[in-house]
């Protein structure tokens, strides 16, 4: 399906960046199993919000992340489960349990268009096609939880782990599964559980429980959960379940955590000539390109199949794959092999050599010329690893210095800097983790110096005290109040995937996605933030500039007088909200979650 | 004895380089094809006075990358190369005017080609202090004769320490001088770069301070550009061995909103340089064949599934695009109907506390934001902005699409680059943030829950703060060790002197880094062996052990 497999159509450059590109290389399979008890149905957060479910919160979740997982991961495979349920569906015909899927798919199967539609609207006919109910209940000898896991790890049975990483994730509001039932009934039924749940692991099978916590009651890891998922000792203190004040925190940190970790590579780091130690690398922040595509015949819709010749320019016969490169210099033909051209490459033995330590301002904004790549610390090949490395990121972070070192990939040998990463936490869980970050430096080869190119004879113009006072009233008029970089959608992706869901469901609808990134021109119509930017357009431009602009353009044929009249209709327009009923209505407040709000006024600063 | 001076009647710069003599159109003067205007005449001017001759070395080393960039890149390129500081003296000037001593014209302007290389072979050891006021003048006469007034771009490259007195000037001072030179470099539209090399430790005096602050007065004129660098390393990475053109990726409007906008134009900061493509080889061609030119042309057919023997013609494919396991038929037409096609501009979207934007989420290499030059109003009004986002933390976020047509829009953080020289007008860099899709959130253990064996002991922390303490490359008193700015490539490096041995001898090995691009790639022997205990400490203080149950 691949257009380039080979990867024939990459430049010599790009072999082996796997810094930029993360390979598809373990693919992943993936049961959700969704505890569907009536409690996980009963409203999860404080009585003045708006009342939700934890179900509908994991409804949602799942969606999302299927999103993603089309986008970026489309060859994983998920199959989506239900457990203490009052209809079944599964190959064992075991009680409580609903696979649940859509035609033309198997039930462990890459996500499609159809499953993501159906399964994000699938609370509407829940209560009517597959039910719930209370599954572990005394007097009866029926374990669904036990069901759950035996249906979940037959649909794993496909596909080998060598090649593939097999994770079951439980969604759960029930701590303690086994407290309705007393005796040996009860002994009985959460030993075969947790020998179950451990004969799934002993297949290399991994399993992980999403935990969500009540608003009065705090999920307890050590009633059995601990168990079942085998922590041990401080890992149980360390699982702390997704809980919070808002359930959009909560969403948040089920995202987080269905997302597999997945390391790029492990790296020796050698810090002096005896200690040398292990780290991993991530990939926390990748572009998402929009999908390959693929040649097909237009009249049967097949795909096509590529083939490649090499043909003599010179001779115009036909050739083997050629062995050989050349380059031209001084019009001479000098040829190397390509074993030669991988052995010039390579400058460097050592995967990561420390260099030294700069200030962090030495790191200039213009220093960059990839995207980052995180580092934690790895203990399974060289014991002691870790330590040596929470001494360094702390000795690092507390004198403000970040360390230089020499990247030797056989291939895009760079300098980078190490950055150290204090871990941030919030509400809604670990929002940076804590170790380094690698950041690629350019070399001198690669840094240019556009801001000489036009230099003003004599002194250039600045701009005066006065200026600048005026430029920080705008500063401080068209401030973006709790900015973040993960709030924006990439509109153009959006679009791309908007379009190919709608075809591949066969609607005639083309989507309308909203683009985030275009600027509040409603905002920037408010008087306040118009009298800043008018008075600062005046100190800079002149209080003719206006004028000046008009009679130039009235040449032009009056479009500037256009524009004035649609920026007056834009301001006229705004001050006819009522932003102070929207703030009690608590309108403002969703679009601080959303997106971005300006401070727009000063009087409504205390309502947000 | 006195040194020979021009005759006072005659300042040398009046007579060096005033007269304006029509270039001599010389018969093997060869009108390269493309000379256009990306050529380039260069002149190299290297410094071989005895202060130089620990440095001979890396002046060739980098003289040389340049030229071996020309004879890839920059075929039709001319280059000279004059010396100065040496025992000889032989230029026109001191031929044709007298003075001048100590400067040797080693090769006159011509297209780059083994010989240029030749010239830079073996640099004698001069005997002299260099005068380097001298050395530019009879370079820019070189220029000024070769070119005149061509269209060809051209440039002075010096490279010195800066560190003997100058002679005097017959008439007024040595300013002066420099402004006659300025004067004469922009009426010929000529440029210079000097890079003053003093290794650290050099005492600095007075006749220093005169020497540099002549050279800044170049930069104040516009003509010049100065660096300075104390190490052989940075010495490599100061001057540049490729010529890029630069060229915008936008020009346009700054909107701040639909009523106030400031143009702007937008340039490449950095881009890595990539290791060359070469061409696949055929080995076909006949050996007698002189013109053969051994590519190798790369041939894609389509075919059909069910007929493997059929070739699909072009109008009969469509593209496919996937989505999870269904391919989407759809055609150019249909495609280009309904895609996303944001308009062309720049606009704001406000601005954030500098702390919301983590240094690691920087997505791209850089683009510079610079006022349009020679609009006033927009140099203040970009002066004023990046100078108060500078005072206050802040920096701007912006949307970008630079041109119509545009699959998607870049979004991205603008900081501000307030300048330290005074004829270059304030800007602003410009980097690409992630979107939403980019980010992935995994969690990783927080290093306090670590248990008590994967945490440093009180005598390890302060093990460890030593050594980032001493291991320090930033100095005071000195420039910064290793700035990438002033650090090349190693590996390009490498391979164009690979190249360079593979068109002698074609059998041969890559060579061994040498030493100065070792400092690249491994800590400096000198600092590691005068930090020996330290270092030590560290290791004696950490233990660590290979896991017996993991294979490598």
């Amino acid at each position: 399906m691949d257009l380039d497999p080979e990867g024939i159509f990459r430049d010599d450059s790009d072999e082996d960046d796997d810094n930029l590109h993360e390979r598809e290389a373990n693919k992943e399979m993936v049961v959700y199993l969704i505890d569907a008890s009536p409690r996980m149905f009963t409203p999860a957060n404080a009585p003045d919000e708006k009342q939700e479910t934890h179900f509908h919160t994991i409804v949602n979740c799942i969606t999302q992340s299927l999103k993603m997982q089309i986008i970026g991961r489309s060859r994983d495979e998920v199959a989506i489960c239900f457990f203490n349920t009052k209809e079944k569906k599964n190959l064992q015909e075991l009680a409580g349990v609903y696979v649940y899927n859509v035609t033309e798919r198997e039930q462990l199967d890459r996500p499609d268009a159809r499953l993501i539609k159906e399964f994000s609207c699938v609370e509407d006919s829940f209560m009517n096609n597959i039910g719930s109910r209370y599954g572990i209940t005394s007097g009866s000898r029926e374990n669904t939880l036990y069901n759950a896991l035996w249906v979940a790890q037959a649909l794993l049975r496909k596909g080998s782990v060598k090649t593939v990483s097999k994770r079951i994730l439980i969604f759960t509001n029930e701590d303690d599964p086994f407290g309705g039932i007393t005796g040996a009934a009860k002994t009985d039924m959460i030993r075969t559980t947790i020998q179950r749940a451990k004969d799934a692991q002993d297949l290399g099978l991994s399993i992980e429980l999403l935990p969500l916590s009540r608003p009065d009651e705090d999920f307890n890891m050590s009633l059995f959960y601990a168990d079942l998922i085998g922590l041990e000792g401080d890992e149980v203190v360390q699982y702390v379940p997704s809980a919070g004040e808002k359930l959009e925190d909560m969403t948040d940190q089920l995202r987080k955590r269905m997302m597999k970790k997945r390391k790029v590579k492990t790296l020796s780091f050698a810090i002096t000539n005896d200690v040398c130690i292990e780290v991993n690398t991530y990939a926390l922040i990748r572009p998402t390109a929009p999908g390959t595509i693929t040649w097909l015949d237009s009249i049967s819709n097949l795909p096509l199949k590529t083939e490649r010749s090499f043909i003599c320019n010179d001779t115009g016969a036909l050739l083997q794959a050629p062995q050989e490169r050349f380059q031209l210099y001084n019009d001479k033909v000098v040829k190397f092999s390509v074993r030669e051209l991988s052995d010039v490459k390579r400058v460097s033995s050592h995967h990561l050599r420390l260099l030294g330590f700069k200030p962090l301002d030495c790191l200039k904004d213009y220093h960059n010329l990839s995207p980052s790549t995180f580092i934690y610390p790895s203990d399974e090949q060289i014991f002691g690893s870790t330590r040596v490395f929470v001494a360094l990121h702390s000795s690092m972070l507390r004198l403000g210095r970040f360390a230089l070192a020499f990247y030797g990939t056989p291939t895009r040998p760079r300098l980078v800097a190490l950055v150290a990463q204090e871990e941030v936490i919030s509400s809604s869980g670990q929002d940076e983790p804590p170790g380094m970050h690698m950041i690629y430096l350019p070399y001198s080869d690669d840094v240019r110096y556009p801001e000489e190119v036009h230099l003003t004879s004599g002194d250039a113009p600045r701009a005066t005290d006065e200026q600048i006072k005026k430029a920080s009233n705008l500063l401080r008029r068209i401030d973006l109040k709790h900015f973040s970089v993960s709030h924006f959608a990439n509109p153009g992706l959006q679009k791309h995937y908007g379009i190919l869901e709608a075809l591949a469901l066969g609607e005639d609808e083309m989507p309308d996605i909203k683009d985030e990134t275009l600027p509040d021109e409603e905002g920037l119509a408010r008087p306040g933030v118009v009298k800043a930017i008018e008075e600062f357009k005046a100190a800079v431009f002149g209080e003719n500039y206006d004028q000046e602009e008009a009679e130039a353009a009235a040449a032009k044929g009056g479009a500037s007088k256009k524009r004035k009249a649609i920026a007056d209709a834009a301001s006229q327009k705004s001050a006819a909200y009522d932003w102070a009923d929207l703030a009690d209505n608590g309108k403002i407040r969703k679009l601080l979650l959303d997106k971005l709000v300006f401070c727009w006024s000063p009087t409504l600063q205390p309502m947000l | 004895s006195m040194p020979p001076r021009p005759p006072p009647s005659r300042a040398r710069n009046s007579r060096g380089i005033n007269r304006r003599r029509r270039p001599r159109r010389r018969p093997d003067f060869p009108t390269p094809r493309g000379m256009a205007r990306n050529k380039e005449g260069l002149v190299l001017l290297l410094d071989v006075g005895p202060s130089m001759h620990r440095a001979l070395q890396e002046v060739k080393n980098v003289c040389t990358t340049l030229l071996r960039k020309k004879l890839v890149f920059h075929r039709s390129d001319e280059v000279g190369v004059v010396l100065f500081g040496t025992k000889e003296t032989h230029n026109d000037l001191a031929r044709e005017l007298g003075g001048y001593k100590h400067v040797l014209v080693k090769h006159d302007i011509k297209v780059v080609d083994e010989e240029t290389k030749n010239a830079l072979e073996n640099l004698p050891r001069g005997t002299a202090p260099g005068d380097f006021l001298d050395a530019i003048v009879v370079g820019l006469d070189m220029l000024i004769k070769r070119f005149g007034d061509t269209k060809a771009k051209q440039r002075l490259c010096l490279i010195t320490d800066a560190q003997h007195l100058l002679r005097d000037p017959p008439q007024g001072t040595k300013e002066d001088q420099v402004d006659t030179i300025a004067d004469q470099m922009k009426k010929h539209d000529i440029k210079m770069d000097c890079i003053v090399f003093r290794e650290s430790g050099v005492q600095h005096n007075s006749v220093m301070d005169e020497n540099d602050r002549l050279l800044y007065h170049f930069r104040d004129r516009s003509v010049a550009k100065v660096v300075q660098v104390d190490t052989p390393t940075a010495l490599l990475g100061a001057l540049k061995t490729r010529n890029v053109l630069p060229v915008t990726i936008f020009r346009g409007d700054l909107e701040v909103s639909s009523t106030f906008k400031i143009k702007v134009w937008a340039y490449k900061k950095t881009s890595e340089e990539k290791f060359p493509t070469l061409k696949k080889y055929s080995d076909k061609a006949p050996p007698s064949d002189q013109f053969a030119s051994h590519e190798v042309k790369v041939d894609y057919e389509y075919k059909s599934i069910l007929e493997p023997d059929t070739v699909v013609p072009p109008d009969q494919r469509i593209k496919g695009y996937l989505y999870g396991p269904q391919v989407v038929p759809i055609s150019s037409a249909e495609w280009e109907a309904v895609k996303f096609k944001p308009e062309k501009g720049v606009k704001l979207l406000g601005f954030a506390d500098r702390s919301s934007i983590p240094r690691s989420y920087f997505m791209k290499d850089v683009n510079s934001f610079v006022p349009e030059p020679g609009n006033t109003k927009a140099i203040v009004a970009v002066s004023a902005l990046a100078r108060a986002m500078q005072e206050m933390n802040k920096v701007a976020i912006l949307r970008c699409v630079w041109r119509q047509n545009q699959a998607n829009v870049a979004f991205g953080v603008l900081t501000p680059n307030i300048s330290s020289v005074n004829n270059v007008p304030d800007s602003f860099y410009f980097n690409i943030l992630p979107f939403a899709e980019d980010i992935r959130d995994f969690p990783f253990r927080s290093f306090s829950s670590l248990p008590p064996s994967s945490q440093p002991t009180e005598e390890q922390q302060e093990a460890a703060d030593n050594l980032v303490k001493m291991l320090d490359l930033a100095p005071p008193g000195r420039e910064e060790i290793l700035r990438p700015d002033f650090t090349p490539n190693p590996m390009l490096e490498r391979f164009y002197s690979y190249l360079d041995l593979k068109s002698k001898q074609p059998d041969a090995n890559p060579p061994p880094l040498d030493s100065c691009l070792r400092r690249i790639t491994e800590p400096d022997p000198d600092v590691i062996n005068y930090r020996a205990p330290l270092i030590q400490n560290l290791g004696k203080s950490f233990e660590l052990k290979e896991n017996p149950k993991v294979k490598y």
